[in-house]
């Protein structure tokens, strides 16, 4: 029981693919300036690291140490296919939005990262909750950043939700300023860099409470 | 990173400080009252925002705050703004200057950027609208109050700058000759900047080596593009008198933390920002270019230095 908990505290916290390995930076950046999107390519993470995660956990003996990135790529870039087809046919609006970041997702280090060092090295179950963990660590750091950016930039939280979830969407969508005329920066490329920056900062500062240094 | 030629920190910034009285009379002479409100809204946002982070990171906030480091960052940020923006433009213009300008790299003399154009970068690409409305007419305490606080819907004419006539007026006319690109004021404010920037050169405050280079570099390279198609660029002299030429040669570029130190990086450090600044202007999409250009120099500051480090005698 200990190594599943201690899986869990690694997926969400002491190992978090973004927040300390730094793993998976570009989509993190690039697609963050709403909630939606961040949502929305957060969920398709998980599933992708999760499904690859199970697949190369089973067929870990089966697969020859020598090729066996090729091989991790190939079982992670099927899963990204299915995603991007499922996005395609249920969410066609918000496949629009993310774009390239959806195939993209085959690239993300923070998935081969979890293939290589844990699914290739452990049973099956436990790889589907370490997927899970760093899926949805990596998935509210993607969320957190994207409510800052998005409420900073341009003083709403939710907005567009109808595009993920449809008329609930439309009750969660809420303007907390009014009348405000937004913050461009937060939303361009440099309120991403920024805005990681900080929940980085938070994050080591929140470990090293108490530490004297 | 500080030079140790000064004989302390708050007398220099105070000599900076009392040089720029002169172009701040100009810009009073021509737009107001404003011009006061958003030096006075700036220094204590600057203060304020200094304090408060100097106390949260645990440092002596009197001695730090005395240096006068922010107040000059604020005061530079609050002339290069409109004066008729919005009230919380300069605040929050100064206290992202400060805090991820200065506060989060350390302190003075950590900062690899220049913290005042930190800001206005900030301000210029978060709000597009508020930074380019500039007014045209003097405006009363009042009427500058009003506009500026948004206590009552008064229309102040206003326009864009000379600079920015030129970038948009450009397409449409084919010719600068067309668009006359004089402005008295521009004028007059950067004669005030110039001659302020000559008094600190004769208190030593600062060395003529970023001034000369970085005016050097506007007139060679404006010079070269003028004469290659006398219709599409704009005259040397217009370069030199319009936007924020001067008080970028003397005041901002000169920014003692962020500058290179050795003397031959300081003209190979001032040169380049001469000749990015007439690159923007010709051929970027924003009308001026003094602060993208003193940023992206500054990025190359510690590499100047590192290739321009004098020979150690002996040796």
């Amino acid at each position: 029981m200990n190594d599943y908990t201690k899986i869990i505290k690694n997926g969400l916290w002491n190992n978090n693919q973004a927040l300390v390995a730094l793993l998976g930076l570009c989509p993190l950046l690039a697609v963050t300036n709403n909630i939606v999107n961040a949502i929305g390519l957060g969920l398709a993470t998980t599933f992708v690291l999760v499904a690859s995660n199970i697949s190369v956990s089973i067929f870990r003996h089966q697969i020859s140490k020598e090729i066996r990135i090729p091989i991790f790529v190939l079982l992670i870039a099927s899963f990204v296919t299915i995603v991007e087809l499922l996005m395609q046919s249920y969410f066609y609006d918000l496949y629009l939005i993310l774009g390239i970041f959806v195939p993209l997702i085959v690239t993300n280090c923070a998935i081969l990262g979890r293939a290589e060092a844990f699914a290739s090295k452990n049973t099956w179950g436990k790889s589907a909750l370490d997927g899970l963990m760093m899926g949805v660590g990596f998935s509210i750091v993607l969320i957190a950043l994207g409510a800052m950016r998005e409420l900073i930039g341009s003083g709403t939280l939710f907005d567009q939700s109808a595009l993920l979830l449809g008329d609930l969407g439309n009750t969660l969508s809420v303007t907390v300023f009014e009348n405000y005329q937004g913050t461009l920066l937060a939303i361009l490329p440099p309120g991403a860099f920024i805005g990681l920056g900080l929940i980085v900062a938070m994050k080591n500062r929140y470990d090293l409470r108490g530490i004297k240094s | 990173m500080m030079a140790p030629i000064f004989s302390s920190t708050s007398w220099m910034m105070r000599q900076v400080i009392y040089a720029l009285a002169l172009g701040v009379m100009a810009a009073y002479y021509f737009f107001g009252w404003g011009v006061f409100l958003q030096i006075t809204l700036g220094v204590v946002a600057a203060i304020v925002v200094e304090s408060a982070f100097l106390a949260l990171r645990g440092r002596d906030v009197i001695s730090s705050i005395s240096d006068g480091s922010a107040v000059l960052s604020a005061i530079l940020l609050a002339i290069s703004i409109p004066s008729i923006a919005p009230w919380w433009v300069i605040i929050v213009g100064v206290s992202f200057a400060i805090i991820f300008g200065k506060q989060l790299y350390g302190g003075l003399g950590n900062n690899p950027f220049n913290p005042a154009m930190l800001g206005y970068v900030f301000l210029l690409i978060s709000y597009p609208l508020q930074m380019s409305t500039w007014q045209v007419d003097f405006l009363s305490l009042s009427q500058a109050l009003d506009v500026i606080f948004d206590l009552s819907n008064i229309d102040v004419i206003s326009g864009a700058t000379k600079l920015d006539e030129v970038k948009n007026g450009l397409p449409l006319s084919g010719s600068i000759q067309q668009l006359d690109p004089h402005s008295i004021s521009q004028a007059w404010i950067n004669a005030g900047f110039l001659l302020g920037g000559l008094y600190l050169l004769l208190r030593k405050v600062i060395f003529w080596h970023i001034p000369a280079s970085f005016l050097a570099g506007v007139v060679i390279s404006s010079m070269l593009l003028w004469v290659s198609n006398t219709d599409l660029y704009l005259p040397t002299q217009n370069h030199l008198m319009l936007g924020g030429t001067m008080l970028g040669a003397f005041f901002i570029a000169t920014d003692p933390v962020s500058a290179s130190t050795t003397p031959k990086g300081r003209i190979i450090y001032g040169f380049l920002i001469g000749v990015l600044i007439v690159i923007i202007r010709a051929f970027g999409g924003y009308p001026d270019g003094i602060a993208f250009a003193v940023l992206l120099i500054n990025m190359t500051v510690p590499l100047i230095d590192r290739l321009t480090q004098p020979k150690v005698f002996g040796q």
